[in-house]
């Protein structure tokens, strides 16, 4: 399935939230992620089902003005 | 010191956490600083990488309370998903909310900024929105729902000072018991001083100590400053005059002719 990870066209074969961050190694304990533009909660993760085309954001935190 | 959102706050220095040459001079400056409340962001993470993780750690252990802010973001939406994903992240319904309007001024959109104001509001944030000094845009920020204002003084990361302090003074006249925070365009000790004397609540700041020769002792400067600033407030400055007026008593002058 092809899916765009932040802002890249990945092939992957994970079909849930939860699992593409197992696949692709995240560290999952300082992440917020979303779904064609809606937060996915860290508890909501292992229940959001990826479909063909999602656009997912990974992101984690980082030094802000 | 201030109250923000009902907490108490033991600085006047809100610090941000970016553009420091190295993790550890980071953590000194905020030391020096006395801040307890830093600004933070979110940004996308590669696989396998950790910086995030090394950055978040670095931060509680400070013990200090987060802001974390929607830089970048050009639209409603943007801001608003960014700002559930920080309040996910961090931890807080605190957040610092930027919607920039120009790519180079990185002046907001006041339009876009009282709506996703609204927005957050009514889903239980606490916004500090980064406004400019206009002030029927701040009345309108506070019937969206905010309890501290934040305008500008000059561009973000300009370091030019209060560029029109009169208007920083009508604000600070027309929006008494609301807390006030100059948020961008500070550059030197001096203007944290000079809206700290006009009755602001606090200063927020990034730039100015991140990127100075000496960032430590800069916090430290920009702190004394700050404190200085908010005591003159509290004393009440004399107002300037066109006159001078002699400080020395002229009674009992002796008469020499």
């Amino acid at each position: 399935m092809k899916l765009i990870i932040n802002g890249e066209r990945q092939d992957v074969s994970s079909l849930t939230l939860d699992a593409l961050l197992e696949e692709l190694a995240y560290d999952h304990e300082f992440l917020a992620t979303a779904r064609n533009n809606e937060l996915v909660a860290a508890e909501d993760r292992t229940r959001c089902r990826l479909a063909e085309g999602d656009r997912i954001e990974i992101l984690s935190p980082m030094q802000g003005g | 010191m201030p109250v923000l959102y009902g907490t108490d706050v033991s600085s006047s220095l809100l610090l941000g956490t970016a553009q420091y040459p190295s993790p550890k001079v980071l953590s000194d400056a905020i030391k020096a600083s006395g801040s307890d409340i830093l600004t933070v962001s979110l940004r996308r993470e590669s696989a396998g990488s950790g910086a995030g993780g090394r950055f978040w750690e670095l931060i509680r252990d400070l013990d200090v309370r987060v802001l974390p802010n929607t830089a970048g973001c050009h639209s409603v939406k943007e801001a608003v998903t960014t700002a559930k994903m920080a309040r996910e992240l961090f931890g807080t319904d605190w957040i610092k909310l930027e919607v920039i309007g120009h790519h180079d001024s990185l002046q907001p959109d006041i339009f876009a900024l009282v709506e996703a104001a609204r927005i957050l509001h009514q889903d239980g944030f606490k916004v500090f929105p980064y406004t400019t000094e206009d002030i029927i845009v701040g009345e309108k920020l506070l019937e969206a729902g905010c309890e501290v204002l934040m305008p500008w003084c000059a561009p973000i990361g300009s370091a030019r000072g209060p560029v029109n302090p009169d208007a920083l003074r009508a604000y600070r006249a027309h929006f008494p018991g609301i807390p006030l925070v100059v948020d961008a365009g500070l550059g030197r000790p001096s203007h944290a001083a000079e809206v700290m004397e006009l009755g602001f609540d606090a200063v927020l700041l990034n730039t100015a100590v991140a990127r100075a020769g000496d960032p430590v002792v800069m916090a430290r400067a920009f702190a004394q400053a700050v404190e200085a600033g908010r005591l003159a407030f509290e004393a009440s400055p004399l107002e300037p005059r066109d006159m001078a007026v002699p400080s020395t008593p002229v009674i009992g002058m002796a008469v020499f002719e």
